[in-house]
């Protein structure tokens, strides 16, 4: 048995106990961005080792709480790696913003952001319901912090309602996993998806764990909290939240909710693809209507991660590929995004949209990469987010024609609001004297280098897509036959 | 005349013994100290005794069942309600070292009577005999009326005392009341044949009933139940806080224990009633103390509701009537007695002396001022609403499982919500500790006792919840 995954989990958890030990901020930092950059590079031995296999892979299994029977059980597969791979590659880049722009108590700053890395890989590799939820409900307690410390004006309302609304949904899962205890004597995701178990209990162990997951996701009329915790969120925090936090909930959804009640999830498929699609619609029009920059930027992610469920409930292969694929293409593009309106708001003090305009001429590099963020964002051809969102409408369209007809609009407003954010910024006339070249300084070495590898990942993924849904399929294909010997008992009649 | 009798099996008392003889030094002690003496090494001499007492506990471990003179038996559940008690009182003790010297210049009094109370508390969990039942429970009651009111200076301790002691009286009425009915039902107090025979339907049933119904009133009161539980905040705030902080974990193990070893060896057969009595209270209990707790300023208060709120968590366990939920509650209250005593405990930090409570301003940017105070708090708050990985979630991820195991669902369904909503309160707490700006926080407390206290109450949150299977397998076998 290797340890390999535990590395990758715990290294910064002990990068956390010694950034709090070491003296003077520039050590702080320098432990935390050291930390983070090793743990990415530990991680890529996954890629290294890895087998063309549906099955799990790197599997670690000691007993934790023997006498219930609920072990410390992690492993990785198809699904799981590439977000897994997102989540170390984002936190450097993350902690390497935070290096540049906290000053405040940044040895707990760092902790924190170092806890929530081992909070989120938890997630993404725990293969136990009782380990999966305490990662679950851990990841809360960093990102509260993260958000009611370091964050906007309105941080504490934002961090509460953040901590409070994601509890709040994730209550009965607790339940639902005693309830699958007790039924099925174990709380071993992959057990429990091979046993199946009785109907009346699946569905409702199924409702409990999707609100939990729907929260957080955020599906649409459950995504109130995003957008004050977004906003109030520090600029590295809303990297990490909109990158990989959401990606829990829609990672539990493909984990969790459609292996252990795949005939559940057929019944509700319907419903929630139509609130996916609402959600889609809701998110693009309301970020069409934004004229604070990360407020579009958080309204976006909401309308993105609808694509996201919407490709996950078609229940087709290239539906739920796409949807992890395009999981990890959210978390770079709006990732890249929050980090160019954080390097706007640290050199002007505001978001307002028309607080800019012309800054194509004063600060051509920033414009440059804004515009390429953009187009990655709203899904250009050659770009990654061409790449998921194409392969989910394919998914789609082979269940629901309508569905996949509808979510293309939501393609054609993002194209909308992007591109009128950035008209707004890089183009037009250059009016406001604050914004003149020399004034307003254009981006550093440093902060391109916190660029640079985001947009090689965007034509990598864009260009080579093969690369990445290879490692995606066999375990997707696995997960989708369960719907070939499943009997369809719909709640509203869905036919394939 | 032979007495071998009384000295036959002796040893199932051992850790009694000990406290008694514990209190009894500390009076001799008191008497021998010079006048001008601040009474430290009483303190030390008290938490001696407890050690001690818990040694003796481990001594006695593992030995084969037995009984001392039929009123009280070894066994499992007898341990492991020592384990908690012991605990609390290990930690009221450190709190109150440095504490009685400032209250009061009887500190002889005040740590014999501790002792006497944590004996009282320790005799109820091996007691199976109603008669010796009911003198545990009068040997702590009395104990804690005197030590509530024991600053005296201080008009609400005063207050407190006379409420505890009339309404605690009216409870013992009810419990003695019961206790009397269920023997008119079944012609013993001794529990297990009063079992055996209640099971074989050779009782008086009006009798029966009647008699359950009064003791469930009479531990509803001593457990703060609701609707029996006004007089707990009002108590909770006015006690000397360290007295606060071993009574919302002693007394409530104590009382949980003789409600366990009723209703589990005389009433088993009776658990289809008592189980939906139980339910409803609990329903009650969580959501009157949540919602209360929602809306208190004086932290003592608001730690008292939630106190109410949690003894309706452990209630959930005891629903079924299993050997689990048993379990369960036992480690609930163990996991509950770090993490209250600690919160507690960063009170007694905190507060000036005077006004013998905290509200919630005077915790305004803590943090700022002393991180590791304010890190312990943060600690105790998250695991009191049962955010993993800390002790908290697991006493509420074990209440819930025997819930569902043993068939209520839907209460368990009820207990989630309410400690989803309960986490509202807990996060206000650590909301004026990190995110308010720093006010004129009062200078802290602090004595060697008190920050050993809160060290180790932190670290056993937080060590349990990382790895509660030592203490899980501890308290399973403790159930049966």
């Amino acid at each position: 048995m290797s340890y390999l995954l535990s590395t990758i989990v715990f290294l910064p958890l002990v990068g956390a106990v010694l950034v709090l030990g070491v003296p003077g901020d520039r050590a702080r930092k320098g432990v935390a961005l050291g930390t983070t950059v090793l743990t990415f590079l530990v991680s890529l031995l996954l890629l290294v080792n890895w087998q063309d296999t549906p099955e799990m892979q790197f599997v670690e299994r000691i007993a934790w709480l023997p006498d219930l029977g609920v072990d410390y059980y992690l492993g990785v597969d198809g699904i799981s790696l590439w977000l897994v791979l997102l989540t170390t590659f984002l936190m450097p880049i993350a902690v390497g913003y935070s290096v540049l722009y906290v000053r405040e108590n940044v040895g707990i700053y760092m902790a924190l952001m170092l806890l929530m890395q081992t909070a989120i890989t938890g997630v993404f590799l725990a293969l136990d319901l009782v380990l999966f939820y305490v990662f679950w409900e851990f990841s809360l307690i960093p990102m509260y912090f993260l958000i009611g410390k370091w964050g906007s004006e309105r941080r504490v309302y934002a961090a509460l309602k953040f901590f409070l609304f994601t509890l709040a949904g994730s209550a009965l899962m607790l339940v639902a996993i005693l309830v699958l205890y007790f039924q099925a004597g174990t709380t071993d995701i992959l057990a429990l998806a091979e046993r199946g178990l009785p109907n009346p209990v699946a569905q409702l162990a199924f409702v409990a764990f999707a609100l939990g997951f729907a929260v957080k996701v955020p599906l649409f009329p459950l995504h109130t909290w995003l957008p004050d915790a977004h906003v109030q969120a520090p600029t590295a925090g809303s990297i990490i939240l909109a990158g990989v936090l959401l990606k829990m909930g829609t990672y539990g959804f493909v984990r969790i909710a459609l292996p252990l009640f795949p005939e559940a999830a057929r019944g509700y498929a319907a419903l929630i693809s139509i609130l996916a699609l609402m959600g889609i619609l809701y998110g693009a029009l309301v970020a069409l209507a934004q004229e604070d920059f990360k407020a579009l930027v958080a309204y976006s992610s909401i309308a993105h991660l609808g694509f996201v469920m919407l490709g996950i409930f078609a229940l087709t292969e290239q539906g739920i590929g796409g949807a992890v694929l395009q999981m990890v293409n959210h978390g770079l593009s709006t990732g890249a995004l929050f980090l160019l309106v954080g390097l706007l708001y640290e050199r002007r003090h505001t978001r307002q949209l028309r607080a800019f305009g012309g800054l194509w001429k004063s600060v051509p590099l920033y414009c440059f990469f804004l515009l390429v963020v953009a187009m990655s964002s709203v899904g250009l051809p050659g770009l990654n987010g061409f790449v998921g969102e194409f392969t989910i409408l394919l998914g789609t369209y082979a269940r629901w024609p309508l569905f996949a007809f509808l979510g293309t609009a939501g393609i054609i407003l993002a194209a909308w609001y992007l591109l009128t954010a950035f008209r707004k910024v890089a183009q037009g006339p250059l009016t406001d004297p604050r914004n003149a070249a020399g004034v307003l300084p254009d981006l550093r070495r440093s902060e391109v280098a916190l660029l640079v590898p985001l947009v090689v990942m965007f034509f990598l993924i864009g260009l080579f897509p093969n690369l990445f849904l290879d490692r995606i399929t066999p375990s997707v294909a696995a997960l989708q036959a369960r719907w070939d010997d499943v009997q369809t008992v719909s709640v509203l009649q869905v036919e394939r | 005349m032979n007495l071998s009798f009384l000295y036959e099996n002796i040893h199932v008392l051992l850790p009694e013994a000990i406290l008694f003889l514990g209190a009894l030094a500390v009076v001799g002690a008191d008497l021998l100290r010079p006048k001008d003496g601040d009474g430290r090494g009483l303190g030390a001499l008290a938490l001696l005794t407890v050690v001690a007492g818990l040694v003796g506990t481990a001594y006695i471990w593992g030995r084969p069942p037995a009984t001392y003179l039929g009123g009280a038996s070894l066994d499992g559940f007898a341990l492991g309600v020592r384990v908690v008690v012991l605990t609390a009182a290990f930690f009221a003790v450190l709190l109150s070292m440095g504490y009685a010297p400032r209250i009061t210049w009887q500190t002889g009094e005040y740590y014999a009577l501790l002792l006497l109370a944590t004996a009282g508390m320790s005799l109820l969990g091996a007691t199976t005999e109603l008669a010796l039942l009911f003198v545990a429970l009068e040997t702590f009651s009395l104990a804690l009326y005197v030590l509530t009111g024991i600053y005296r200076r201080n008009p609400r301790s005063a207050e407190a005392s006379l409420k505890y002691f009339l309404l605690g009286g009216f409870a013992s009425g009810f419990f003695v009341y019961g206790a009397a009915l269920l023997y008119g039902a079944g012609g013993t107090t001794d529990l297990a044949l009063l079992g055996q025979r209640l099971a074989a339907g050779e009782a008086n049933t009006s009798l029966l009933w009647a008699g359950m119904a009064l003791l469930l009133v009479g531990f509803g009161f001593k457990l703060s139940l609701v609707p029996f539980h006004m007089w707990t905040p009002d108590v909770y705030q006015g006690a000397p806080t360290p007295i606060t902080a071993f009574m919302s974990v002693g007394t409530k193990t104590a009382a949980l224990a003789g409600f366990i070893r009723v209703l589990g060896t005389a009433l088993p057969a009776q658990q289809a009633t008592w189980g939906w009595a139980l339910a409803v209270l609990a329903v009650l209990t969580m959501t009157v103390g949540n919602l209360a707790a929602l809306r208190q300023m004086s932290l003592k208060r608001m730690l008292a509701y939630s106190s109410i709120a949690h003894a309706g968590y452990i209630l959930v366990a005891l629903v079924p009537g299993t050997a689990q939920g048993t379990a369960a509650a036992l480690f609930y209250l163990f996991a509950y007695g770090l993490m209250n005593i600690g919160a507690f405990a960063v009170v007694v930090a905190l507060e000036r002396t005077a006004e013998n409570d905290v509200d919630q301003g005077g915790f305004r940017g803590m943090a700022t001022l002393y991180p590791a105070l304010a890190a312990a708090m943060a600690v105790f708050m998250f695991s009191l609403a049962g955010i993993p990985p800390l002790a908290g979630f697991f006493g509420k991820f074990l209440v819930f499982k025997a819930a569902v195991e043993g068939g209520w669902t839907w209460l368990a369904v009820l207990g989630v919500l309410n400690s989803a909503i309960s986490a509202y309160y807990y996060l206000r707490i650590t909301v004026a500790i990190y995110f308010d700006q720093a006010q004129a926080v009062p200078a802290r407390n602090a004595w060697a006792g008190l920050n050993l206290g809160i060290a180790l109450a932190a670290l056993g949150t937080v060590l349990v919840g990382i790895y509660p299977s030592l203490w899980i397998a501890l308290f399973q076998g403790l159930g049966g």
